[in-house]
């Protein structure tokens, strides 16, 4: 029993109990962990699906933007514009990608890689929502152990959530559409149905932590469509294991911290990422997680046998 | 539209760039018999399958379904109708066990619509399908990832597939090909009791002595055309017939 | 006014396809989306500027080394990379962007930011062209543009290498049967499209600065006009450069700068509503392309 729970249970007990111990500065870091590693599952969500986003960025800054506007504009709460600008901000974004949901992969990516690029560039030059400067003054949450503790556990349900979803026959008829999508049309599922579906989900949880931080950072502005919220979330999936979300939360758990102890680099800390991306998913496809999971299944342990 | 017709052809016509795969077809489909469809390589019988079952759209031309006019519908849709077909190139998903594989057309909105809105266990519909087409439960057959199936399993997989969608009319895209005659006489019978139930098959076949052991008509088809239709007796006297597949002396 | 913005509109155009062009090649041929090539061009820009100021060397030979150059980087990112990883979209995409993250970014962190650093442009000097005032490197531009785009298509049409590019597109199977040798051919193709991001960068640069912006704003055009054009559509290239370039160019002249990012967009989602393919996308139908 241990053998199995265990590897679930130390996780959640080391993110619920670290925060505890750890400094404000890193404080701060568990909450871009916990929102980078939101960001990884959705992505890898959508990866299980067939479709590969470049995009999570378009996700977050959404969620972003529209909780920073319920907030500033309506003088809606947090927690009345998070939740909102969560739900609204996974239908607008799966509409935007409705049309390329029809088309092979490689247009759904580039499409994700364009549309936050494009954004940002619409913002700037039409001066919408605080043009450059964005939008400040936003409310902050309650407490700021609240602010800590609510982002992890909801980085928590996300990830056995989308697990469960993925471990069901749902979950099953996605990686079919991923596989074989001819195969699962002859059963006469709507594959594009489902992959809007999975689209919104993943979306919605993007939207959710850009939401999240405008409150935590109480401003929202061009940046949040920046190329970072788009490559993180890929090169965690691809280092903790594509395919795993549990792989996807240990890459952002290794990249995070990482990134911050690199900060002294600046501009360099992406060219590492760049090569640490390339090299990884040519030498090690699997990802660490998958290797990890091997390693422990092939442990030998006592067993009790019925006589 | 005749009631004893489930499908009605007309002027069927598909066209791929300089190539016109079928041509003008016309054709009628009774309810409840076995058609096979056979002709030489080329001849169009997986287009005119993948245009029944709206894998592709036709050029021009109508395909009637119980009277709807299908032609332009997607293929999910047509499926949802009642019309199953399997593939010629079986591509089960190999890691997944056998039963696994079954799910997903278990999941198919049709199979919701046929029990009445429920689904019920899947994985116990679905080992009791595999169990029907010859998956012995007690050797645990369905339970072997399907990469790890010989053809002949995985033909039956795919014939389980197209089954749990409880259509009316079921295409098979060449079943028996790359089947031993033992395999394949185990899996006539298979056919048969779906006949006595009532649905309608069509088989697209090359091996013509097992498939007119069957069929109750056949079909000829040469490039996209309908040259013949009628018992296989018929049929196989026509000279059209025989020049299409011996060549004439010109 | 309406003819100069005409004019410009053509260059403008021209320059679409100018960038575009490489991209669609390599796409429409290894089937590989080479996410670096927005790098890439702006490499070869680099290149050409530290051998001419930190070398000495002209202009002329500075830009044809930096062409060849680019042209072999291509060729090894093949080589050493995508090899390992063809067939694996997932792979291939994100290898690329990482190389082209790492290019890009390693500029950046170098310092080659700021207006001293651009190309010098061809000839000086400029012309008055039905009442507007045009220069020398912008009907250049034009002409390279169709240079590039008719010897392309004499290429992949009349020559023997060229026709193999065309059959590993179309089926890779068939191809390997006839002889023609996969891996070389994508090898040719990546180089062909890194070497041609070059050729625009030396000639399209000159008329602006090197910044490392510039490339994800490079590889943003390029896959805007693929994607409308359809990729591995070289006539789409042409039409959707057309329609993007003259789009942007009256929208600058008639409603402001600011608005022509969005009629890009715009017109990207109203052809993919459209015609999802593209306009001259040969999007296969749906059993063929599984």
């Amino acid at each position: 029993m241990l053998y199995v729970a265990g590897p679930r249970l130390l996780p959640v007990v080391l993110f619920l109990t670290l925060p505890l111990i750890l400094s404000p500065y890193w404080q701060r870091v568990m909450i871009s962990l916990a929102v980078f590693a939101m960001l990884a599952i959705s992505w890898d969500m959508l990866a299980q699906s067939g479709m590969i986003s470049l995009g999570q960025a378009l996700f977050f800054g959404m969620g972003a933007y529209l909780s920073g506007i319920f907030n500033h504009i309506w003088g809606f709460h947090p927690f009345i514009s998070i939740p909102l600008a969560t739900v609204f901000g996974g239908l607008i974004c799966t509409l935007i990608l409705l049309p390329v949901l029809r088309l092979r992969g490689i247009y759904f990516s580039m499409f994700t890689l364009i549309l936050p690029l494009m954004l940002v560039r619409t913002i700037e030059a039409t001066k919408i929502f605080g043009g450059t400067e964005g939008l400040s003054g936003m409310s902050p949450l309650p407490s700021g152990w609240l602010e800590l503790y609510l982002i992890i556990v909801a980085t928590l349900i996300v990830l056995f959530g989308f697990r469960r979803l993925m471990a069901s026959d749902y979950g099953l008829v996605l990686k079919g559409i991923r596989d074989n999508d001819r195969s699962v049309t002859n059963a006469g599922i709507n594959i594009y149905r489902f992959k809007a579906q999975a689209l919104f989900l993943s979306s919605a949880v993007g939207a959710f932590a850009g939401a999240y931080m405008t409150h935590v950072y109480m401003f929202v502005g061009m940046p949040v469509f920046a190329l970072d919220y788009s490559i993180m979330p890929i090169a965690s999936a691809v280092v903790g294991g594509v395919g795993s979300f549990a792989g996807a939360v240990l890459g952002a758990v290794i990249l995070v911290p990482l990134s911050e102890v690199l900060r002294g680099l600046g501009g360099l800390r992406i060219v590492l990422y760049g090569l640490f991306l390339v090299i990884f998913i040519v030498a090690i496809p699997e990802g660490i997680f998958h290797y990890i999971q091997r390693k422990y299944q092939q442990v030998e342990r006592w067993v009790d046998v019925d006589r | 539209m005749s009631i004893g017709s489930i499908i009605e052809i007309q002027k069927l016509t598909k066209v791929f760039g300089g190539v016109i795969a079928v041509s003008e077809l016309d054709c009628t489909i009774r309810r409840g018999e076995l058609l096979g469809i056979i002709g030489p390589n080329g001849s169009g019988k997986t287009t005119l399958v993948n245009l029944m079952t709206g894998f592709i759209k036709p050029t021009s031309g109508k395909i009637l379904y119980n009277g709807q006019n299908i032609s332009r519908m997607p293929a999910h849709r047509i499926i949802q109708l009642g019309i199953a077909r399997t593939f010629q190139m079986v591509r089960p998903f190999y890691q997944l066990p056998a039963y696994k594989n079954m799910i997903i057309p278990l999941y198919s909105p049709r199979v919701k619509k046929m029990l009445g809105g429920r689904y019920g266990d899947r994985d116990a519909v679905a080992l009791d399908l595999l169990e029907e087409v010859g998956f012995e439960r007690d050797a645990y057959v369905a339970y072997k990832p399907a990469g790890a199936l010989p053809q002949g399993y995985l033909k039956r997989l795919e014939l389980a597939k197209a089954i749990a969608l409880q259509p009316e009319l079921i295409i098979l895209d060449e079943l028996f090909s790359g089947l031993s005659l033992a395999e394949v006489a185990s899996i006539v019978p298979i056919i048969e009791k779906l006949r006595q139930r009532g649905k309608t098959i069509v088989m697209i076949e090359h091996r013509l002595k097992e498939l007119f052991r069957i069929a109750d008509r056949v079909m000829v088809l040469n490039f996209g055309c309908n040259i013949a239709m009628g018992t296989a007796k018929d049929v196989m006297a026509n000279e059209e017939v025989k020049n299409a597949y011996l060549g004439s002396e010109r | 006014m309406f003819i100069g913005t005409l004019v410009y509109a053509i260059v403008n155009s021209f320059t679409l396809i100018l960038l575009a062009i490489g991209f669609n090649l390599t796409f429409g041929i290894s089937g590989v989306a080479n996410f670096a090539y927005g790098a890439l061009y702006i490499m070869s820009a680099y290149l050409s500027w530290m051998l001419m100021n930190l070398m000495g060397l002209p202009f002329f030979p500075s830009a044809i080394l930096s062409i060849l150059a680019t042209t072999l980087f291509g060729a090894l990112m093949y080589r050493l990379v995508l090899l390992r990883v063809r067939g694996q979209a997932l792979s291939e995409v994100i290898a690329t962007f990482g190389i082209g993250l790492s290019i890009l970014e390693l500029f950046r962190y170098l310092g080659f930011v700021g207006f001293e650093y651009t190309l010098p442009v061809f000839f000086d000097h400029s012309f008055i062209i039905a009442g507007t005032y045009i220069d020398m490197q912008r009907i250049l531009i034009v002409g390279l543009g169709l240079l590039l785009v008719v010897s392309l298509w004499l290429f992949t049409h009349h020559t023997a290498t060229g026709l193999a590019f065309r059959g590993i597109a179309q089926d890779e199977r068939t191809a390997l049967t006839f002889g023609i040798d996969s891996d070389w051919i994508a090898t040719l193709s990546v180089s062909l499209g890194a070497g041609l991001a070059a050729i625009a960068a030396t000639i399209i640069i000159p008329l602006g600065s090197i910044s490392p912006s510039e490339g994800y704003d490079v590889l943003i055009k390029a896959l805007a006009v693929c994607i409308i054009g359809g990729l591995g559509s070289t006539g789409g290239v042409i039409a959707a450069g057309f329609i993007i370039g003259f789009a942007e160019r009256f929208t600058d002249t008639y409603f402001g700068s600011h608005w022509t990012m969005i009629v890009s967009l715009i017109a990207i989602l109203i052809v993919l509503v459209i015609k999802p393919s593209g306009l001259f996308g040969q999007q296969k139908e749906l059993e063929e392309r599984i």
